[in-house]
């Protein structure tokens, strides 16, 4: 019940950003500083979600070679720089991830 | 002047190429957003009720993370809040059309429909008399993209019923976030928003209703700000990060 409430209220949230700019039909002015911001949010909120899922897998900090998470998102991150291909991305870092499971277990 | 139907299936043509690329996200949305723990009837209407690619990828990792639904809605406010520049380029084209169609084509408004159908719009030569129709080649662009990502996600899903938990499926959920975020830092105010997001997320994991997420997030849109101002030179034209259906 919670979850569909959840998703409803996101899309309420969306559809009114799409909506709003449209109805309101006087120019809807954006402040220039939002707009600016707009760039950063990607960058900022997915590295936000992306770095505490590396450095505390479990719940708590852990900086070693035991942590497979932290090294297999290195890795991924070098192919993304490198090919800026989604889906080699993902494989390799699934890929080492695994093989890391095994081997530190 | 271009018939009704000719300017849908030019929508529907425009749309044709950019759906190579949203197929596989598609799919892979539904495999992560099982493998992030939602049922997958949840799963499915996320697709119809939110219809944003990224802002379903976010929702699907908080809510796996157990964070409060008003925390996951204030993101979604944040991570869409483009739209609304969209909105606001199109309005002055819809200005002619009944309601129902305005409110019908701001659903449809995903970046790959606003990028064809601005260019549609702009086109050199168009007149307010030439673009009488257009709004039926929005609609075009629009539901095209609109059935292959649910088609896609719907297949994906599927695929996700099929997998074992032990394949720890939901780090596919962080890989994809690399490699969205990794290849868009090219300039220092985007790397160094990225990063003091991050170790700020990192320092503040333990705030109560996983506000250290929002904390971190304007951390970082304040530092990429910052350094903008004080770079010298022309501001970088900015590139938005699409990976919306």
């Amino acid at each position: 019940m919670t979850l569909w409430l959840i998703i409803i209220g996101m899309g309420v949230v969306t559809y009114a950003i799409r909506l709003s700019p449209i109805v309101l039909l006087e120019r809807v002015d954006i402040p220039p500083v939002v707009r600016r911001a707009l760039r950063f949010v990607p960058p900022a909120v997915l590295s936000a979600i992306i770095l505490p899922g590396l450095l505390r897998p479990g719940g708590t900090l852990d900086i070693s070679l035991g942590n497979a998470r932290l090294l297999a998102g290195a890795l991924a991150a070098f192919v993304a720089w490198r090919t800026k291909n989604v889906l080699l991305t993902i494989g390799a870092g699934m890929a080492a991830l695994w093989i890391l499971q095994i081997l530190i277990r | 002047m271009p018939s009704p139907r000719s300017e849908f299936l030019s929508g529907v043509k425009a749309l044709l190429p950019i759906l190579l690329g949203v197929i596989p996200f598609g799919m892979i949305y539904g495999v992560l957003a099982l493998g992030a723990g939602l049922p997958a009837g949840v799963a499915l209407a996320m697709s119809s009720i939110v219809f944003a690619g990224s802002a379903q990828f976010v929702g699907a990792q908080l809510i796996a993370t157990g964070t409060p639904g008003v925390v996951i809605v204030l993101t979604t406010f944040i991570v869409n809040l483009r739209h609304m520049l969209y909105g606001a380029s199109v309005a002055p084209h819809l200005k002619h059309l009944h309601p129902l169609w305005r409110w019908l084509l701001a659903y449809l408004l995903t970046d790959e429909a606003y990028a064809v159908t601005i260019t549609h719009y702009n086109q050199p030569g168009a007149s307010p008399s030439s673009s009488a129709s257009k709004h039926w080649y929005f609609l075009g662009a629009g539901l095209a993209l609109w059935s292959t990502w649910q088609a896609s996600t719907a297949v994906g899903i599927f695929l996700g019923t099929q997998v074992p938990a032990s394949w720890a499926l939901d780090f596919t959920l962080t890989l994809t976030f690399i490699a969205l975020v990794v290849p868009a830092l090219n300039d220092r105010p985007s790397a160094a928003a990225a990063i003091s997001a991050g170790v700020v997320a990192v320092l503040v994991a333990d705030l109560p209703l996983k506000l250290g997420l929002m904390v971190a997030a304007l951390t970082g849109i304040l530092v990429g700000l910052w350094l903008e101002r004080n770079a010298s030179g022309a501001l970088r034209p900015s590139r938005p990060l699409s990976l919306d259906p």
